[in-house]
């Protein structure tokens, strides 16, 4: 699985553009890297939770997927694909279908770790051959920034509001990976838009091609929610590898692979200093939030090195 | 030469599914339609249909995995009850709507709570607004025919809706009886491939399913949905001709049971049609004109030939087996005084509610429903027109 830049990157969109997704929006870069992993030659039925991704890229009467798409409701992507996939294997053995078809479903946070997960759980338990895909930007972006359960402590959102008996955000974030590697799965894989894309682009692929239920967890950058100029986001996912917060790893049939380590671990306070949502941190008397918040990175970060070295 | 065969209710629609070999099947098990999926995947496990079963986590997965494998051009179906019909709320109006011939066992059970296993029909009078064709059985005969004829109805191109095929909880799912059923091939025959004329997985014609509707859009697609679900009546009908020459059994919107010169009748839906027309009998031989109609197609409603089946008759007692909170009636209270009122017939009308939660239905409590109408009849007083039948106060 050779990583040829050029040659990924001229593949034809199967999100096609015109689509009214923001500027810089994370989840859309996610979208369009994870297709590009799909073989040109293979036809894909893509699935996506409601949430910004499916209200602004399938508008009656417009649609920018180039793939067949099937939107059902919030909570349910995993649950509807794995019923197509159902369906493929049915057709399949009686004849009715010749062509290879892959099955992706996308959903944001909100549509995965919280209102979506059981019927998540449920599909990957049942191992359909199928990837689910989270596009992570840490809230519910789509009814405007509420904290969901992939919100990470103390961040500032409409429903956890910074005041002056609020530091935002109370609690640490799932972990959210590990839960779905815990449901014994083929492939597992946490990644963010580094290192031109190759990262993204070999898991994408893998997961794809690996027989089975696969599950990614992208971290996708929302320049509204996180409050940081939108040209900025590849400076973000690097800031959030370097510094530990958003670990890249993989899960191969139950063993744990860290696919990067950085050379010399950035502080936490690098990544949150260029985010609105965090600016109350670094308020004076404030000092100790990140102290805390360093904490649990560090505790997270050496957890995942035992993993990964056990 | 047709089988026949002892069956529960459930036990004769597993089969009829066995007989139509769908392409998926995801259900999730509750009392009292457990039974059905659980015949079903010992058909699986035995070759005896080239099914995919998906044993969903839930019922609102069951319906999803429905919606997504119908989409992709499988012929699907599911079985629920109670409070499985109702974590499948939200999918159902989507099944609807993506216009996806989904077919749906319900095996009636009353809603919690209190919970309850025992048969109402709360859970599909609740979804009767869903956008899904309901069909009622009296008894496992029924049940069974109406599943058979299920997937003609719903996937014929002026339709294309979900169908739910109804029967009582415990009373016919788990009643058995002597029933007829077909040849494995004249049902196979009957039901045919189903070839629809759009899918996800149709090479080199990708498209897209559920978008975002806009003001602008919404409203007309509702209207084609209604108007779908409006031609399902005649197909409904056609349909039955057709199961007639093959099976010598008649099906219509509704049956008519000694209704042609009654004076008095009752509306019912369901396996209490069965004690309800013993307690025609017993009236008639006590020379009262009593007459019955019970309900087979609910939706889309036929209100226009109950209106005039009914035309003829004094007094009216309308039988709901679940309460619908309004403190004027019960759902099939207001169908049909709606369709009365709308041929302009005002004859005398009472609303019963009855049988909720499992609660017992003999001869004689219809007995005394046809004894209160006679007497309102009389006196001209329909004025405490929503009741409750054989209840403690």
């Amino acid at each position: 699985m050779a990583y040829n830049f050029k040659e990924i990157m001229t593949r034809p969109e199967r999100l096609a553009p015109g689509h009214r997704m923001c500027a810089g929006c994370g989840g859309t870069i996610a979208v369009r890297n994870v297709l590009r992993a799909i073989h040109p030659e293979d036809k894909a039925v893509v699935a996506s939770a409601t949430g910004c991704l499916e209200v602004s890229t399938f508008m009656y009467p417009f649609t920018a997927w180039e793939d067949s798409f099937i939107h059902n409701a919030f909570e349910n992507a995993g649950a509807t694909i794995s019923g197509t996939e159902a369906a493929y294997n049915a057709l399949k053995r009686k004849g009715k279908l010749d062509d290879t078809y892959k099955f992706i479903a996308f959903g944001g946070d909100g549509g995965t770790y919280d209102i979506g997960f059981q019927s998540l759980s449920g599909a990957m338990e049942r191992n359909h051959d199928m990837v689910y895909v989270c596009y992570d930007n840490g809230a519910y972006m789509n009814t405007g920034i509420q904290r969901s359960s992939a919100t990470p402590m103390f961040a500032d959102t409409t429903t956890t509001p910074v005041g002056s008996a609020s530091n935002g955000k109370i609690q640490y974030r799932k972990d959210l990976a590990a839960i779905i590697a815990s449901h014994e799965i083929p492939y597992v894989a946490q990644t963010t838009f580094v290192q031109n894309f190759k990262d993204l682009h070999i898991k994408a692929e893998k997961a794809i091609y690996t027989p089975g239920a696969a599950f990614l967890n992208i971290m996708a950058p929302c320049p509204r929610g996180w409050r940081y100029d939108p040209s900025d986001i590849i400076e973000m996912c690097r800031l959030a590898v370097e510094t530990c917060y958003w670990p890249l790893f993989e899960v191969v049939e139950g063993k744990w692979i860290l696919s990067y380590k950085p050379k010399n671990k950035l502080p936490i306070e690098d990544f949150l200093s260029k985010q609105g949502r965090f600016k109350h941190l670094f308020k004076k008397g404030n000092e100790e939030l990140i102290v805390l918040f360093q904490k649990e990175v560090d505790r997270r970060w050496d957890e995942l090195l035992a993993r990964c070295e056990g | 030469m047709s089988i026949r065969e002892r069956l529960s209710g459930n036990e004769a629609v597993a089969h009829a599914m066995r007989q139509i070999n769908p392409d998926v099947m995801a259900a999730f098990p509750i009392t009292p339609s457990t039974e059905i999926p659980q015949y079903f995947s010992a058909f699986v496990a035995n070759g005896k249909v080239q099914t995919e079963f998906v044993p969903v986590e839930s019922e609102h997965s069951a319906m999803s995995a429905c919606i997504g494998s119908e989409s992709a051009g499988a012929r699907t179906l599911t079985a629920t009850s109670s409070c499985g019909l109702a974590l499948m709320w939200e999918e159902l109006y989507i099944a609807a709507s993506c216009r996806l011939p989904i077919a749906l066992a319900l095996v009636n059970r009353a809603l919690s709570g209190p919970i309850n296993i025992n048969c109402d029909h709360s859970d599909s009078m609740g979804a009767r607004d869903a956008g899904w064709i309901q069909i009622y059985a009296e008894n496992c005969q029924e049940a069974y025919d109406n599943f058979v004829q299920a997937y003609r109805i719903a996937e014929h191109k002026d339709v294309m809706l979900p169908i739910m095929i109804c029967q009582d909880g415990f009373i016919t799912s788990h009643a058995v009886e002597n029933l007829e059923m077909l040849e494995d091939e004249k049902v196979r025959a009957f039901v045919g491939e189903y070839n629809p004329e759009h899918s996800l997985m149709m090479p080199g014609k990708p498209m897209s399913i559920g978008p975002y509707d806009v003001p602008a859009f919404y409203m007309e697609h509702k209207r084609q949905q209604a108007e779908a679900l409006k031609n399902a009546k005649k197909v409904t009908l056609d349909v039955a001709k057709e199961y007639e020459v093959l099976s010598g059994r008649s099906y219509g919107l509704f049956e008519e049971y000694r209704l042609d010169d009654a004076e008095y009748a009752i509306v019912i839906i369901g396996s209490a049609a069965g004690t309800a027309k013993d307690a025609v009998d017993a009236l008639r031989n006590k020379g009262v004109k009593a007459g019955l109609l019970k309900i087979r197609l609910f939706r889309p409603f036929p209100g226009e030939e109950i209106a005039k089946a009914l035309a003829h008759v004094k007094a009216i007692a309308v039988m709901d087996r679940t309460e619908s909170f309004n403190s004027q009636c019960g759902p099939l209270g207001a169908e049909v005084k709606s369709a009365l009122f709308n041929a302009r017939l005002q004859p005398g009308v009472l609303n019963y509610v009855y049988g909720l939660g499992g609660r017992d239905v003999k001869v004689e409590h219809i007995e005394s429903v046809y004894d209160a109408l006679i007497q309102a009849d009389k006196s001209g007083d329909f004025s405490d027109g929503y009741r409750y039948l054989s209840v403690r106060d």
